[in-house]
């Protein structure tokens, strides 16, 4: 095979989801469709490479040095919601029902991979919630290091006098009882509210 | 070389067992699967592969402190090899409202995982810590668990070879009144008996039967056997005391440093 070629298939090899198989297989699409999907899809790629970046206020990705989601004067200016990365943030918009400003930390504190607090986007967080915010959402994983950060979090937090929330942990929409497993039904149980009284 | 001939008729037998297990620490590997290590009685430290370990079912369950079901599989004894697991007993999604309580998972985890030999049996501190995990789940307001977690320390560092001998002087003998402890050879020291090294001595906590503590029991039951856990143990593998370990003991000194029990 073409090097050219063999260097392209070894790196699309490389991206998530993809295997030296699937990577071979979109190759030899994008050639036979050079004009309608290969080119744009450089121009893109050459682009975004280019272009985009963290934004320096939350940590998202975008074009400016502050994002759309900063900059937009619409939105909750009061609440930040903070969150692991920016896949997470993309999935908190595509719910649309967050309208509040948010924080991207980097990764969760991890001794296994050495992630200390100094890795992560902390500093930056204390500086944001110190300047007239009122409430900051802890969204990250129900797991021992995404909570352990969470409670790191929240003992940098209690001293700025702000109201310091999680999002709860529990029984999923469509969730059958009988197919929940017994940590996720012990947290939805601990976590029971009043009926009637949100 | 041509391969070795298997006669016909002969069995190959692959390794493979199952027993009950905590998972002490979980390493994403490739796209869908984890490294894991667990602790089980007979198998003592195992580590191995779990296949589907990103999924959404087992991301909860491939939790450290969790305890499981595992069945372990490999062609060779000498291979890494592959779980299957099942969860037991979701003890860490029970405690994860819980700073205190879910740092000393953590760090039991990341002790275990540093400081014990791979497959070699470890029943006595496998029960010792199933117990230390029923303990973190009974409600107490005071804490009073963390006087079962020094113990357990204890309890590690006797099973890996260091053990204190906190029940005897090493000056003179005496059981009684023992208040410090030698920093160098892990024994105790009665009250007026440590002369010029005074200053240098561990303070023995009251619970296990030091006299006079002038530090909240806690904080010095984690600074007695953080000390012997960096000194003898950890040092002998040129690493650190792992971080989830230096958070409690931060944790602790947060809420009880200064004061005394």
């Amino acid at each position: 095979m073409d090097s050219q070629l063999d260097n392209l298939i070894r790196r699309l090899a490389r991206l998530p989801g993809l295997g030296p198989r699937s990577a071979r297989r979109a190759v030899l699409h994008l050639l036979q469709n050079r004009d309608r999907l290969m080119l744009p899809l450089a121009e893109d790629l050459g682009q975004v490479a280019r272009n985009i970046r963290s934004c320096a206020n939350c940590g998202n990705l975008d074009t400016g040095d502050i994002c759309a989601l900063c900059r937009d004067a619409q939105r909750d200016r009061q609440t930040i919601c903070v969150v692991e990365d920016v896949g997470d943030l993309w999935a908190m918009e595509r719910a649309a029902v967050y309208r509040g400003l948010y924080h991207v930390l980097g990764g969760t504190l991890s001794a296994i991979d050495g992630r200390g607090p100094s890795e992560l986007n902390i500093d930056r967080l204390l500086t944001r919630a110190r300047e007239q915010v009122g409430e900051v959402i802890l969204a990250l994983p129900a797991t021992v290091e995404g909570q352990t950060t969470a409670h790191y979090l929240h003992e940098k937090l209690s001293p700025l006098s702000i109201e310091v929330t999680r999002l709860a942990h529990g029984v999923p929409v469509g969730g059958e009882l009988d197919f929940l497993d017994d940590g996720t039904l012990a947290q939805a149980l601990k976590a029971r509210g009043r009926i009637g009284s949100q | 070389m041509m391969p070795p001939v298997i006669p016909s008729g002969t069995s190959i037998i692959m390794p493979e067992w199952v027993e009950e297990a905590l998972i002490l620490s979980v390493r994403p590997y490739g796209e869908n699967s984890a490294l894991i290590t667990l602790l089980t009685p007979t198998q003592g430290r195992h580590a191995g592969l779990v296949r589907g370990a990103s999924s959404a079912r087992m991301r909860g369950v491939l939790q450290p402190g969790n305890l499981v079901r595992a069945s372990w599989r490999a062609r060779l004894s000498e291979q890494l090899g592959q779980f299957s697991i099942e969860l037991d007993d979701p003890v860490t999604a029970l405690l994860l409202d819980d700073p205190l309580r879910l740092a000393a998972i953590a760090s039991a985890c990341a002790l275990l995982d540093g400081s014990l030999p791979e497959r070699e049996a470890q029943p006595v501190l496998f029960e010792a810590t199933g117990a230390l995990l029923q303990l973190l789940r009974i409600e107490d307001p005071d804490n009073r668990w963390l006087e079962g977690y020094i113990r357990w320390e204890l309890g590690l560092l006797q099973s890996v070879g260091f053990s204190l001998d906190l029940e005897h002087c090493a000056v003179t003998g005496q059981t009684g009144r023992l208040a410090h402890v030698s920093p160098k050879s892990g024994r105790a020291v009665a009250e007026g008996e440590a002369g010029e090294f005074a200053g240098r001595m561990l303070a023995l906590p009251r619970f296990l039967g030091g006299v006079a503590c002038n530090r909240h029991d806690f904080d010095a039951g984690l600074a007695l056997t953080g000390h012997f856990l960096e000194r003898r143990v950890f040092a002998s593998y040129h690493a650190d005391l792992p971080q989830q370990r230096r958070r409690l003991a931060d944790m602790v000194a947060g809420i009880y440093g200064g004061s005394t029990l």
